[in-house]
C-alpha cells in the first residue's frame, strides 16, 4: 500500500507526518531545526527522499537543509543567494525606490526529473536555481531585472516570490508569482520573462488593470492540464486557460474571495479548493467558521466543506503555502493553520480530521506519495 | 588559542558543544577570528556576517571582557585577554523577537 508523507514548515521548526494509504493514523516526527522559521519543505518528484528545507532566522539569516533519506537526517548545503550584476531598486512602502536585499527563501520547487535541480523563490523577489543539490545557487536574473522591476512593491509579508510552477512537459516553461508584482512566465528556461496579468483587477492600484503590482497570493495547477492555472489573488479567485495569457474571475458564490492558498485536486482538473478569509484587514475566517470551499466546476460554483472543521470560535488563518493535495484515489487534501493545527481529508474534502493540533504556526504543507 | 562562544542555534548548526577553539595567526581581530571560525565551520558562513559584504548581521553582537565590541572596527586588535585565551570572544544573538 502506498504511504503519504507530509512536510510541514512552521514558525519554530519542521515536522514530518507519515501515514499509510488509509491516512487514518499518522506518525509525527519533529521538530527539526527547533526555534527556526521553516518557510518551506519540499521533496523531489524524481526522488521523494530528497527533500529541501528553507531554514531562516532574523538573527542568523538563511540556511538550506537537505535530506537524502526522507527527512531522517539533514545536512546544511549552500546558503549564498547573490543577486547577479547590478542590484537595482524596487518600489518601497513610501513610494521611493529601495535596493533589492535578500532576506530569505520562501519556496523550493524541485525539478520533475532531476533531484539535484531545484528552484528557490526569494524575498526580495528573485528566482534562483541550483543544479548540484543545493550546494550553489545562481540567480535567473532576467526576472528581477525585468523592465517593470522598479514598480514591484512589497506586500505586508515582504516582496516575496512564493509560487513556482514548472510545466510538466516543458521544463523551460516556468510560471512564478510575486507579492506584490503579479504573475510572470518564462518560455526559455528563465532567460526572459513576461508579466501575465491580463484580466486581473486590483482596486488597491491607481490603475486597477496595471501590467504589474497585483498581489497574487498563490497559483495552482493540475499536471494533466498544465495550461489551466488557478489563482488566489489578494481579493478574487481567478482562472486562466491559456497558461496565464488571460485571466477570468471565478469567485462566484464564495462568502469572501479574499484568501491565501489555492489547490487543485490531483485527479480532477476542474476540482479546486480555497479557504475564504473575511477580508484583507481581518485575516480570520468569516463568522468564526473554518470552511474549505470546493468547486467541481473549475470555479464559480462553490460548496462549503465543514465536516470535521471547527464551526464556531475559530479565528486562525491559512497561509499561502500551507495547503496541499496528494495523488491517491480518493485524493487527500491537507492544510495547516496559524493556530498550529494540520487538518487532513482522505476523501477529497468531504470529511476532515486534525492530524496534529498544537504545532507552532504553520507556514507550509507539502504532500508526497511514497511507494 | 582563541576561545569563541556561539549562541545555541549556531552551536547546533555547527554541531559543536561548548566553546570553539581556534588558531589565529598574528594579533587577533574580530575579522581574523571570524575568518578562522568560518574556515573551520563553513556552515556558519552567512549566519554571523552577510555573504558578500562580510558585514555583521543586524541582530548579532560581539562581546569580550565585559565590553560590546560590535561596532568597533573589525581590524582593531582584540583585548589581550582574548588573544591569550584567558577570555572568550563572544558571538551573541541580540535580545529581540519571540
Amino acid at each position: 500500500m502506498s504511504r503519504v508523507r507530509l512536510l510541514v514548515g512552521t514558525r519554530k521548526g519542521a515536522f514530518v507526518l507519515t501515514a499509510d494509504g488509509t491516512r487514518d493514523d499518522w506518525d509525527v516526527r519533529g521538530p527539526f531545526f527547533t526555534g527556526w522559521e521553516i518557510y518551506h519543505v519540499n521533496g523531489s518528484p524524481a526522488d521523494p527522499d530528497r527533500i529541501y528545507a528553507s531554514q531562516t532566522s532574523g538573527w542568523f539569516g538563511q540556511v538550506v537543509q537537505r535530506s537524502d533519506d526522507g527527512g531522517e537526517t539533514w545536512e546544511p548545503v549552500g546558503n549564498e543567494f547573490a543577486y547577479e550584476g547590478e542590484t537595482g531598486t524596487h518600489q518601497w512602502y513610501d513610494g521611493t525606490q529601495h535596493p533589492w536585499e535578500f532576506a530569505r527563501v520562501w519556496h523550493f520547487e524541485p525539478s520533475h526529473t532531476d533531484p539535484d535541480t531545484v528552484y528557490a523563490g526569494a524575498e526580495d523577489a528573485a528566482l534562483f536555481k541550483s543544479t548540484d543539490g543545493g550546494q550553489t545557487w545562481t540567480e535567473l536574473a532576467g526576472l528581477r531585472t525585468h523592465t517593470t522591476g522598479e514598480q514591484w512593491q512589497p506586500g505586508a509579508g515582504g516582496l516575496c516570490l512564493h509560487t513556482i510552477l514548472i510545466h510538466p512537459e516543458d521544463p523551460d516553461r516556468i510560471t512564478v508569482a510575486i507579492s506584490a508584482a503579479g504573475t510572470f512566465r518564462t518560455d526559455d528556461g528563465g532567460e526572459t520573462w513576461q508579466p501575465i496579468n491580463k484580466g486581473l483587477r486590483s482596486r488597491e492600484l491607481p490603475d486597477e488593470e496595471r501590467e504589474v503590482g497585483h498581489c497574487v497570493h498563490r497559483l495552482a495547477l493540475n499536471a494533466s492540464r498544465p495550461d489551466t492555472l488557478f489563482m488566489q489573488k489578494h481579493w478574487h479567485v481567478m482562472r486562466s486557460d491559456d497558461a496565464g495569457d488571460s485571466w477570468q474571475k471565478v469567485s462566484g458564490n464564495l462568502p469572501s474571495d479574499f484568501g491565501f492558498p489555492i489547490a487543485v485536486h490531483a485527479n480532477e482538473p476542474e476540482t479546486v479548493y480555497v479557504v475564504p478569509i473575511k477580508s484583507d484587514s481581518e485575516h480570520v475566517p468569516p463568522d468564526g467558521k473554518l470552511r474549505v470551499y470546493r468547486s467541481r466546476t473549475g470555479g464559480n460554483e462553490w460548496e462549503a466543506l465543514t465536516n470535521g472543521l471547527p464551526q464556531e470560535h475559530c479565528y486562525v488563518n491559512i497561509l499561502r503555502d500551507a495547503m496541499a493535495v496528494d495523488s491517491l484515489d480518493p485524493c487527500g487534501i491537507y492544510f495547516g493553520t496559524t493556530g498550529g493545527q494540520v487538518y487532513g481529508s482522505a476523501d477529497a474534502g468531504d470529511t476532515w480530521t486534525p492530524i496534529v493540533r498544537d504545532l507552532p504556526a504553520v507556514l507550509s504543507v507539502e504532500a508526497q506519495v511514497l511507494p | 588559542m582563541i576561545r569563541v562562544t556561539l549562541p545555541q542555534h549556531l552551536r547546533t548548526l555547527a554541531r559543536v558543544e561548548g566553546e570553539v577553539q581556534l588558531d589565529v595567526n598574528g594579533r587577533p581581530t574580530a575579522r581574523s577570528v571570524l575568518d578562522a571560525l568560518e574556515e573551520s565551520y563553513p556552515v556558519l558562513r552567512g549566519t554571523i556576517r552577510d555573504h558578500g559584504t562580510a558585514e555583521r548581521r543586524d541582530f548579532i553582537r560581539f562581546f569580550a571582557c565585559g565590553k560590546d565590541l560590535s561596532c568597533e572596527p573589525v581590524d582593531d586588535p582584540l583585548p589581550d585577554a582574548v588573544a591569550t585565551g584567558a577570555e572568550p570572544f563572544r558571538v551573541v544573538g541580540a535580545m529581540a523577537g519571540g
